[in-house]
Formats: structure tokens, sequence, C-alpha cells
């Protein structure tokens, strides 16, 4: 086995030295009854030669860009990724190093996390943000009971716009606990009805989503203006943070936490994951806030070094009493995402933010135009909802075929929406794919 | 002698993003516009955030340069107990990257998706070969994750027999994620102690376990790189009152092919596929904490599983008792793409052999430093060992003057200061994939840091003076804290 | 860490068994954490403290005092209700390791009884106590 460096001198020395006669002997400690009894039932041992041909033959039959135009975002999208990216990002030092927890060996990773910190909070429009968390999911749950921490209530608002997928895992966070979670209706616009929210007393929190699930611009100003003068926090959500470059960020909405998944931001999708779990707020509430953070101070020079700081926060420390009981960040997903907003910059954010916006205006125009409705009203931004005829499964099926995947089926998250699909458009659709696309639905 | 691999090296400075760069510059290759422009609702635009603007070659020179501020596995020898800094092979890369993986959206048609699931199928069957158990779920993103869904599972399960529990007995030589993650589930951690032998001893856990206490977290073999000689019995003794047995197997890299968890007691198992499995950590994660439990514990698992059906692998929902979901999608898909490269590789004779070569080298380290430092337990010990700096107190040095000392030699620290139980702990993991030459250099050091504590301490305390930065100053850090810039 | 003889115990204040000062004045008392404390917990970054208005009984927890890496809880080693609290703390919790019985004082509370501080060790017994 290439991996392992020891020849049979090698093993045989160092088994004298320690004192035992074979490797099986090291485990003289294990009782008899706890040691298995048949050796390990697995496939043979592939040469590395082998394993490419095996993974070459798994990935045959996965749909994927550009073979398959796949209008579908819904919390994962595609996007351009620079090919200087992939380069820095499999730089060994980055890849093969552990939690900075000795500083002086690790300023590359905390300066990079600084960074990261740092580019996220402006993003967000936010005060401070934290090294990053699993996804947009789990960063959702965690919000929800920080915000039961700091407000001491029990009840949380949760808009049905809030991803699907975000809400059963914040659902699943919740169980065990005390708290409860109200589901908030929609609009006909396609925004979050707040017409309950009027007597906010025993409410930790306010959770919506924007864009929302539907693609919809929430109007976060009137819920931010509400939850000000109040105990309760108010939680935005987000699942593709490409919008802020042209849309308000959630801080400046009156957002207490901003968090949501950070995927957009320059990490393939990968089936889901690794993603990126953004994580910020305001200062008053940091010691509260899950998650690693890193920090400025000085070196015994007086140099300028990063560290891990605020861990009393953190379940090393403080066990059961911690904010959480996350131990890692996604570190090189949080990396990739500082070094996408870096290579686009503003500059090129505001850009590629803008184009996504116009190529999915002009889909939704040309759907439009060729009969189908667009049902909510509300501005989107790279995604939106379009109403198919009766019996749109079949087309939907043929475009398959055709490897075109015509959006997400909705139906199966709201049953009240039968033939609603959600469409993505990112700057990797052309005009030519869109046109097409409206061709073959007709 | 071999010259140790510490030296100055060559390291540039390189200032934060917003200090460098101008405004009008793009390191990106914005796509081509082939549609018209549309009006944007004016109260919903914004700004769009303050970044800098900087070129390619900006962004490339910034993080090669800060990358080389970084040790790593690659670097060298990364001896950090628990953490399992074993090398992680550059096929495993390929794999995950390949774009029929890192291209996939996570919901479209199970038919779209077939080589993917057929992997996270089939790597759920390695894992629970490997274990000893009769079910996985792949879904957790961490140690951690898989913890808490470990107590989740405990939690669901103790609700399905109509008797919910209060507590849950956690030995002093845990891991912090361990207390948190039954916290999370309302469970107040019950601590017990280690006996002298630096184990659990069956009568301490039976003289807390009650129909109150939901069951036990065990770390096997445990922090101190010991194996819980005694975790029958113990589990036995949880199992008479009703409990379960929640497995840590953080260390399981040490026990593959030679140890049967299922059969030892275990109910609940979590693995952390970047120990392990040999997955990168980098520089904190991503991970992944994949949980395996035995038959009665399956119909608890979260969802959505990936199950077999006439030949065709699919995504399914229909498991009303499950405890729910706990990532948006499929988990840390990449992560597993690797792991099921290393097992692939690997193959069962070589992952038996990693463990035995993993406690090999560890063993030999515990040996050769022995009369150097003072071991906490002088016991066979697993894949890692556990000293403290109690020899060394007199020339008033401590734990931390030593591995910073150690930096200057060319190694990255070990753990220090956990587990808990031993004062000054320094927390000795090698992993299989070190040599014996340079098992030997690093023990060299050790040795050499002993003799300067001796005869010129000073050297320890004001170490590390060849790394990019010298000691930071933490207590500024956390008392005005400046997390953005 | 100091010696004993190194720190400095006030003649002018009671102490508790878990490290706390108290110094009463009629119905009020002042408290904070000893010099021994401070030294044990090392560079204090962050102090916790609780609203004026709650009211604790002896032995309970009003608050935490957390080091670089390190949290400690803090007890009440009397009984009574919180008046006022020190919030200047908050911006300077170095005060707490530079003069832990001067500007480093945490919370002034309302005395259930005002006798109760009598009961607590003076300055001898509790360097006694250190020395074990």
């Amino acid at each position: 086995m290439r991996y392992f460096p020891h020849t049979p001198e090698d093993i045989t020395e160092m088994l004298n030295t320690v004192g035992v006669k074979s490797l099986e002997d090291l485990f003289g400690t294990i009782p008899v009854d706890c040691r298995r009894t048949s050796d390990l039932n697995l496939p043979q041992a592939l040469t590395e030669w082998e394993l490419n041909h095996h993974i070459d033959e798994l990935c045959g039959s996965m749909a994927v860009s550009p073979e398959y135009k796949v209008f579908m975002g819904a919390g994962s999208y595609e996007h351009y990724i620079p090919v200087s990216l992939n380069h820095l990002l499999s730089r060994s030092e980055f890849v093969t190093s552990y939690t900075p927890y000795q500083p002086e060996m690790s300023q590359g990773t905390l300066q990079a996390i600084f960074e990261y910190q740092t580019l996220t909070a402006r993003l967000l429009g936010m005060e401070v943000a934290n090294a990053s968390q699993y996804d947009g999911a789990s960063a959702l749950a965690e919000a929800a009971l920080m915000a039961v921490r700091i407000s001491r209530r029990k009840k949380v608002a949760v808009s049905r716009l809030v991803h699907p997928h975000y809400r059963r895992v914040l659902k699943t966070y919740l169980a065990p606990t005390d708290n409860e979670i109200i589901e908030l209706p929609y609009l006909p616009d396609g925004t979050t009805d707040l017409s309950s929210l009027d007597a906010l007393d025993d409410l930790a929190a306010v959770v919506v989503q924007s864009p929302n699930f539907f693609g919809c611009i929430e109007n976060l100003k009137v819920i931010g203006d509400k939850t000000r003068a109040e105990k309760t926090l108010f939680v935005v959500g987000f699942s593709e943070p490409l919008a802020y470059g042209l849309m308000k960020n959630p801080g400046s909405q009156g957002a207490d936490i901003a968090c949501g998944e950070g995927q957009s931001l320059g990490i393939p999708r990968s089936f889901g994951g690794p993603a990126l779990g953004m994580f910020a707020t305001r200062m008053p509430y940091v010691r509260n806030m899950p998650g690693r953070l890193v920090g400025q101070t000085k070196d015994v020079d007086g140099k300028r070094g990063f560290v891990l700081t605020l861990a009393t926060r953190e379940q090393h420390i403080r066990r059961e009493r911690a904010t959480s009981n996350i131990c890692t960040n996604h570190s090189l997903c949080a990396l990739a995402s500082a070094m996408y907003m870096s290579s686009l910059g503003g500059s090129g954010i505001k850009t590629l933010a803008r184009l996504n916006y116009d190529k999915s205006e002009y889909l939704k125009g040309a759907l439009r135009k060729a009969g189908f409705s667009i049902p909510f009203k509300q501005s989107t931004f790279n995604e939106f909802v379009v109403r198919f005829k009766d019996g749109f499964e079949k087309t939907y099926e043929r475009l398959t075929a055709e490897k075109i995947i015509a959006g997400l089926p909705l139906e199966c998250y709201y049953p009240e929406l039968p033939n609603h699909y959600l469409l993505c458009v990112t700057e990797t659709i052309s005009k030519q794919d869109m046109d097409e696309l409206v061709q073959k639905i007709k | 002698m071999k010259e140790f691999p510490g030296t100055s090296g060559l390291i540039l400075n390189e200032p934060l993003l917003w200090e460098k760069g101008k405004k009008g510059r793009c390191g990106f290759s914005l796509p081509r516009r082939d549609v018209e422009s549309f009006p944007v609702d004016e109260n919903l635009a914004g700004d769009g955030p303050d970044f800098p603007d900087l070129s390619e070659v900006d962004v490339v020179r910034h993080y090669t340069r800060l990358s080389q501020w970084n040790f790593s596995v690659d670097s060298g020898m990364y001896p950090l107990g628990s953490c399992t800094m074993k090398y992680n092979p550059k096929t495993n890369e390929r794999q995950a990257a390949q774009p029929g993986f890192a291209a996939a959206h996570p919901m479209l048609h199970p038919d779209l998706s077939q080589g993917i699931l057929k992997l996270m199928f089939d790597l759920e069957r390695f894992l629970i070969e490997i274990t000893g158990m009769d079910a996985a779920t792949l879904q957790p993103a961490a140690g951690a994750h898989g913890e808490l869904a470990g107590m989740l599972l405990f939690y669901t399960y103790h609700q399905s027999k109509g008797a919910p529990r209060s507590k849950i007995i956690v030995p002093d030589t845990a891991h912090g994620t361990n207390p948190a993650s039954a916290a999370l589930c309302g469970y107040k951690p019950v601590p017990i102690k280690s006996n002298e032998k630096g184990i659990l001893a069956p009568e301490d856990v039976a003289a807390v376990m009650d129909e109150q206490t939901a069951g036990i977290m065990v770390t096997n073999p445990n922090t101190l790189g010991l194996f819980e000689e005694n975790i029958k019995k113990i589990a036995e003794i949880v199992h008479a009152k009703g409990g379960l047995v929640y497995g840590d197997g953080a260390n399981m890299n040490a026990v593959m092919g030679i140890t049967d968890m299922g059969k030892i007691g275990i109910d609940v198992l979590h693995l952390n596929l970047h120990k392990t499995f040999s997955t990168p950590h980098g520089g904190g994660g991503p991970g992944a904490g994949p949980v395996c439990v035995l038959k009665h514990l399956e119909p608890f698992l979260p969802v959505p599983r990936v199950i077999l059906k006439k030949g065709r692998y699919l995504l399914s929902e229909n498991f009303p008792e499950s405890i729910g979901t706990l990532h948006a999608f499929n988990g840390n898909v990449g992560v597993l793409v690797k792991a099921y490269s290393y097992i692939m590789s690997l193959g069962a004779e070589n992952l038996k052999k990693a463990s035995q070569l993993a406690v090999l080298n560890a063993s030999y380290i515990k040996t050769q430093l022995k009369e150097t430092f003072k071991l906490a337990y002088d016991r066979p010990c697993m894949h890692e060992c556990v000293f403290s700096d109690e020899l060394q107190q007199a020339h008033k040095v401590t734990t931390l003057d030593i591995v910073k000392r150690l930096m200057d030699y060319g190694f990255h620290p070990p753990t220090i200061y956990f587990p808990l139980v031993v004062p000054g702990a320094i927390m000795i993991e090698p992993t299989e994939t070190e040599s014996k030459e340079d098992i030997d250099l690093f023990v060299q050091s050790l040795k050499a840091i002993a003799k300067e504590a001796a005869e010129n301490p000073q050297l320890l305390t004001e170490a590390p003076t060849k790394c990019h930065r010298r000691r930071l100053d933490e207590t500024m850090a956390a008392r005005k804290p400046c997390l953005t810039g | 860490m100091k010696e004993i003889n190194e720190l400095n115990f006030p003649e002018d204040v009671r102490y508790s068994e878990s490290h706390e000062w108290v110094k009463a004045a009629g119905e009020t008392a002042k408290l904070g954490i000893t010099d021994y404390a401070q030294d044990q917990l090392g560079d204090i970054v962050f102090v916790e403290l609780p609203d004026v208005g709650e009211s604790f009984e002896k032995g309970a927890e009003y608050g935490t005092v957390e080091s670089v890496k390190a949290v400690s809880e803090l007890y009440m080693p009397v009984s009574g209700e919180i008046v006022a609290v020190n919030d200047a703390l908050e911006d300077s919790p170095e005060w707490v390791n530079n003069t832990p019985y001067s500007d480093g004082w945490m919370i002034e509370i309302k005395l259930d009884d005002p006798s109760e501080p009598d009961s607590l060790m003076d300055k001898d017994a509790y360097v006694s106590t250190l020395k074990g």
C-alpha cells in the first residue's frame, strides 16, 4: 500500500523496541469478546487507475451541465467558478491543515478566515460574521436557537417561504426542546403574510428568507421596523447571496441575524454538500453566537496577527452550556467563497448580479409572452415561479429526455400549487438556451 | 543525525485583501451579456457590497502567500492527538472533483443521479461492515453533527417507548462536543471519572445509571488512547436499565478490522470520515460524521435515505419514525466520495493494516519518550499516547512552551491540555502514514527540547522564532474583539 | 501564578470559601472576587453580570467570569437583591486582575440579612484555608 511507509524491517525493529512480538500483540488490551472473528468483507483493493475508471463509470450516469441544461436552483445554484479558485483551493497548505489552534503555524488559514468574516459581514450588511457553519439549513436552525437564548422566549415565527428543506431541519433541531414553530402563510404576491404578527410579545424571532423560496424579494424593512423596538429578533435567511450584489442587504433592513447558504459563491454543487453556512449578527449578540471566530491581535514583536477568539462560547470550553455543539467550520468552503468574492470585487459582483437578474427577467418575459402565467408579482432575483398548463408533467419528462430540466415542480412542497414550477437562470444559461426552452415547451 | 526540518524558509509579507487592489479592477472573466437590461424596483435595489477590486494576479498571489504561512500534513508530521492527521491521498481529491459529482444538482430526479446514489449506498454498506453495525446514515456534516443525530436517536427512541429520559452519562475524558450535543436534546450530562487505569469502571457506571438516564456516551478507544476494556460489562449495565450506548467513533482509526462495535454493545456510533477515512481537514472543515446503528434503531435514522428498489437507487422519505432531517440536502457528499475512494484503494486487508501501523507508531513513540516526559498512564496504548509536563515544571516551563519550541524544529505540536483529566497533557497521535525515520526525528527533537528546558528554558518560553508570527496576544484579542476589518 | 504571601487580602472585607469578598456598609454590600481567585483565573477577558433588581440566595450563581480559555461561575456569598452592577467591567475587565477589591468590584446588593456577612471568614481565616 503506497500510503504506508513501513518496510518489514521497520516493523520488526519497532515491535522490538515496543517489546511485543507481532502487530496483533499490540492489541492485547482488547478483550477477546470485543474482537471481530472474521476478516472485513469489502471489495478488493483497486489500483489508482482502476479506481479512476470505476469513478468515471459512476459519473457517467449523472445528469450535469453542460450536457444537461438545468433550469433548477432552489438552494443549489450553478455559477461559473474561475479556474484560479480550483488552483488556489487545491494548495496542500489549505487542504491538509487542521483547525488553526496553533496560531503561529496557521496564520494563512486565520487571516483568510478573518477576511472571509469581513467580506461576509459586508455582503450581508452586518457587524460580525462567524467562521462559517455546515450549511444554510443548520445555520438557520442555530439562528432560531440563538434567538431563543437571547430573548428567553419559546416561539419562533417562520415564513412558509423559507426553503422547505431548511424548515424541516429547523423542526428537527427544535423537536427535543420545548420551543414552538409558528408558520407564517404567504400572500398572493409571493411574499410572507405578516398580518398575524401584530402581537410580538411572546415571539423569540421572526424568520423569513429573501430572496424567498419562490425567488421573491421580501419586504424586509417592514418586518425590521416592526421588530426593532421589540425583544423579538429578526432573522433573515437566504439561499442565493449573490442577490445582495443587486438588492438591499439584510443588515440595512434591520436584521438581527442574517444566515444562509453560501454555495453560490464559488462552491460546486456537489449533490448538495459540502456547502457553506454563512452566519452574521450584530455586535451586542456576539457572545451568544454559535461557531468559531477569528480575531485580530498582535504578536510579541507587535506585528499584526490572528487567533481564534471568544472561544469561551464554544463546546470545548463551556461543554453542555456552549452556544452550540458545533466544533468544525466549513473552512475550505469559506475560503472558496472569500476567493470568489475577492475575484469578483465590488464592481464585479454588481455586474454579475445584474446579469443574473436580467437573464431571469428575460426568460420570465418570454414565458409570459408564450402564454404561461407568472403567478407571483413581487420582484425576483434569478429564479421565479411559473404556472404551466395542466398536465405539464408529460412535457417536463419529454424535456428531461432532451436533457433540459425545466425547473423544480413545487406541488410536493406546496400541494396548493399544482403545475407550478420554480425556474432558475444564472449567468451560465445563454439566451439561446432560454429561447430553446420556451420553444420546446410551447 | 539527520537534519531537523525546522527552518525559517522563504516567507513573504502580505496585507489584508482590502489593503491591496484598486477600484476598477476585476479578477473574474465576466460572462457576455446577451440579453437587454430590465428595470429594477428602486425600493429593493441596494448599493452592493463594499468589496475590494482585485486582479486575478492579486488574488492568486494573496492566497499563495497566505498558504505559505500554514503548516500542513503535506508539509510534515502533524501529530495532533485525537485529530488523526494522516496523509490525505491525492486520488481522493481527483475522484470528488469529477464533474459528474461536483456539478450534480441535489434535487434532480434520482434516475438522473444513479452514480452518486450507488456510491452512497455502497459506502453505507462498507461503514456497516467496518463497524459491525446494521444500518447507517451519511447525512451528518461533521462529528458533532453525528453526535447530535445520535442524541436525537436516543431521544426519539425513548419517546417511542413512552418514557422520555432526562440525563446522560458522559465520562470526564470525553470531547466537549459530547455534553454539548446531549444538551441540545435536553439531556443533563452526568459526569463520571475514569479509574486509576484511565478507563471506566463498571461499578461507577452502575452507581449513576438509572431509569431517568437515557444512556451513556463512550469514546472507545478513549481520548487517553486506551481501549475501554470494560465496555461490554458497561453496556450490559446500561441496557439493563433500558438505556442506550453511544459510541463516539472519533478513534475508530485504531481498531478497523479488529473490533466489532455491534458485538461490544454499542447501539449508535458516529464516524469521522476526516479522521479514520483520510479525507482532508481543510483548515477546520468540511468533514463528515456518518452514524451507524443497530437494527432496533434503524427506523429512527434521518431521512431521506438511499434505498435500492428494483435495481434503481432512490431517496426515500418513507420512514415515519425518523428523527427528521439534519442537512439541507444529502450531507457532505464531496467528502463521502473521498472516503469511498480511500476504502476502495485500501481494501479489507490494508484497512486493518492501517490500524495496526497507527498503533505501532504510537506505541513506539510512547516507548521512546517515556523516560523523557511523564507518561499519564503507563499501559499499552492504541493510536495515541498522552504525556504531561510534570517533569519539566521544575524548570518553569509548561506544555505550551514545549510544543511552541517544537515548531522551531519543524513539527506541528501535538494536542495539548486535553483530555482535561491529565493536567498539562501532551497528546501525540502519529498516525500510520509517518515513517520510522520521521518519527525518530520527532522523538529526537522532543528529547532535545527536554534538554533545553533544563539548560536554557528561555529557548522554550520565547519560542517559536521561525514562524511567520511569534506568540500572539490572545488576551487582547478576547478583551477588545476585532472580528472584521 | 503567585505565592500566597505575594497576594493582597485587605482586613476590611469578609471572605467566602468560593473566593468571593464582601464589604458590607449597613444594609448594602459590595462584592467581587479575591486576589487569589483572579490570580488563579489568569487574564480576565469578560465578566457577565446580572440585572439590577434580580435576587439571589446565598450559594446561587449570579454571573460568570471568563479568561481566554476558561469560564468560571460567580457565586453569592450572602443572599440579597442586586442594586448596582459594575458596568465599567464590560470595557475594562482587566480591573478584576489589577484592583480586585476596588475598581474590580462586581455587584452591590441589598442584604436580606445585614448581619450575614459576619458569618463569613476574616482575612486570617481565609488565608489559612488557602495555605491548607
